[in-house]
């Protein structure tokens, strides 16, 4: 499979404190890739600084074989990278559906509104109601909804399923899996290692701001007593 | 003659008026301080300025090239509007890593500057601005006696206030300022041009400031010092409205100068303070201001 994000030797600063040590990942065109670590190890840090959020980095950040490292931050979309962040970051004085058209359309091939209505029927009956008075759920599907208009290629996701229902989770995981037909790449940090094995293709284990290991979805079993140790489940 | 409480109507409505024209300024005002602090998170001390840099603008034209009131309008509200963009661009944008005390800082200075300049060439008294000929003279309402240019004042600020308003609630660049002021990181991540917005924005600011400028030439002659006397009260009545609250801003900016015009007919002493004494109630009462979102 082509690379279609390259992440090699990537470090990131909060300040004074150095928080990524040198991360090295691929993911390929149309993978759906999990970052899996305890907290606090730097993935959700990992998917800020790919995005630009964090400018204190250094390494190289290689999109589509375009060098995003000197790429401003509102300047990144347009070359096909979406994020939805872990707070899901819902608008409270825009509607759903103001919510829903922010982001500009990068590119063609994006879902159409209708598209998208489809897909989250719920967003379509409370289009007019202020985006925060939806459930956390709604807003987790709002989240994503307003990202695969734009017609961005990559989709980097963090946490989708923390604090939701079952039902829910379930939900997004249909939801991802959609997506993964229409040949989105996806780079997914995730704690919920049971959603995660049901969709992704392959996982990185992170621990202490490095890539300690990678591994594909089949050799999951072999893998366990591993990721036990490491995730300390 | 007709009196309420012991007071003749006639006055009673002058002071209404009076105090309905003072809101339009102050309406005009604190709504461009309300968006600026709003996205900026600047507290623009320069609006006093930048007001009084309208009326200025709008004498020089007319003294100079012969251009009259309603193209300055237009025109003086532009040429202030495009300053505080470029301000914005190359000075103040430099200062939005700092603690938020410099902007405050920045902008008294720039004030300072630009009110000492006039003052060297201008005196600190004022110069005179005739009302436009379409809108001399006034009107019998039958209870009291309107004159035209003051009416237009109030009709064509409510306009301007109404539509700021609706530019920014229910346009699409209104969503985009909405959403950045509520997190700009992420309205930058989705690939809208955050900086340019913060530029747009002040410059609106400024050039409200300066519309209403404009406005106040041929009621309070063009002076120096016309935007120092009254950017105390439009603080005080951003305050009140609720930092960042936009219809707040309006709303707060006319109820406080009818409250003040009120005062003047009931008991004229307090008519210099009475705004003063309703924001310390109100912050007292309701810190975050009567529109503010949280405590």
């Amino acid at each position: 499979m082509k690379p279609f994000l390259e992440i090699a030797d990537l470090h990131a600063w909060y300040g004074e404190s150095h928080v990524l040590h040198g991360v090295d990942m691929t993911v390929g065109e149309g993978e759906m890739v999990t970052i899996l670590g305890r907290n606090g190890v730097g993935k959700t840090t990992t998917l800020r600084t790919i995005i630009g959020i964090l400018r204190e980095r250094r390494g190289r950040i290689v999109l589509g074989g375009k060098d995003m490292m000197d790429v401003p931050l509102h300047r990144t979309a347009h070359h096909g990278i979406g994020f939805v962040p872990e707070e899901r970051g819902i608008f409270s004085t825009l509607t759903v559906e103001e919510n829903l058209m922010l982001p500009p359309v990068v590119a063609s091939g994006g879902m159409s509104l209708d598209e998208i209505f489809e897909l989250f029927p719920n967003l379509h009956e409370r289009r007019s109601s202020p985006g925060t008075k939806l459930s956390g759920g709604e807003q987790q599907m709002l989240a994503m909804a307003r990202i695969l208009r734009t017609g961005v290629r990559v989709l980097l996701l963090d946490e989708p399923t923390e604090g939701l229902a079952p039902v829910i989770v379930q939900r997004i995981g249909e939801v991802l899996k959609k997506l993964k037909e229409r040949g989105m790449t996806v780079l997914l940090v995730e704690q919920n290692f049971r959603f995660a094995s049901k969709i992704a293709d392959r996982f990185y284990l992170m621990d202490h701001g490095q890539i300690v290991g990678t591994f594909p979805v089949a050799e999951l079993p072999d893998q366990m007593g591993m990721l036990n140790k490491v995730l300390g489940v | 003659m007709t009196t309420i409480f012991g007071i003749p109507l006639a006055a009673l409505f002058g002071q209404l008026l009076i105090g309905l024209i003072n809101g339009s300024f102050y309406a005009l005002l604190s709504l461009g301080l309300a968006v600026i602090f709003g996205l900026l998170r600047v507290i623009n001390f320069a609006h006093g300025a930048q007001y009084m840099l309208g009326a200025f603008v709008a004498y020089l034209l007319l003294q100079y090239i012969g251009i009259g009131y309603w193209p300055a309008l237009i025109v003086a509200p532009l040429i202030v509007g495009a300053f505080g963009a470029l301000v914005e661009r190359f000075l103040l944008s430099r200062l939005y890593n700092l603690d938020p005390l410099y902007g405050l800082l920045f902008t008294f200075g720039m004030a300072l500057a630009i009110e000492g300049t006039f003052r060297y060439f201008y005196g600190a008294s004022g110069q005179p601005y005739a009302p436009p000929a379409l809108l001399t003279g006034g009107t019998n309402l039958g209870f009291m006696f309107l004159p035209n240019y003051r009416g237009w004042v109030v009709v064509v600020s409510l306009i301007v206030c109404i539509g700021t308003w609706l530019l920014i609630e229910k346009t699409k660049i209104g969503s985009y300022l909405r959403a950045a002021t509520e997190n700009s990181t992420l309205v930058q991540s989705f690939g809208i041009n955050v900086p340019m917005l913060l530029t747009l924005t002040y410059g609106l600011g400024a050039a409200l400031a300066a519309f209403a400028g404009v406005l106040a030439a041929p009621i309070y002659q063009v002076s120096p010092l016309m935007g120092s006397n009254i950017i105390i009260v439009v603080f005080a009545v951003v305050v009140v409205g609720g930092m960042g609250s936009i219809m707040g801003a309006i709303i707060t900016g006319y109820v406080l100068g009818v409250a003040e015009g009120l005062t003047k007919v009931f008991y004229p002493e307090a008519s210099n303070i009475v705004v003063f004494v309703i924001m310390a109630i109100v912050l007292l009462l309701r810190p975050a201001g009567l529109f503010g979102r949280d405590g």
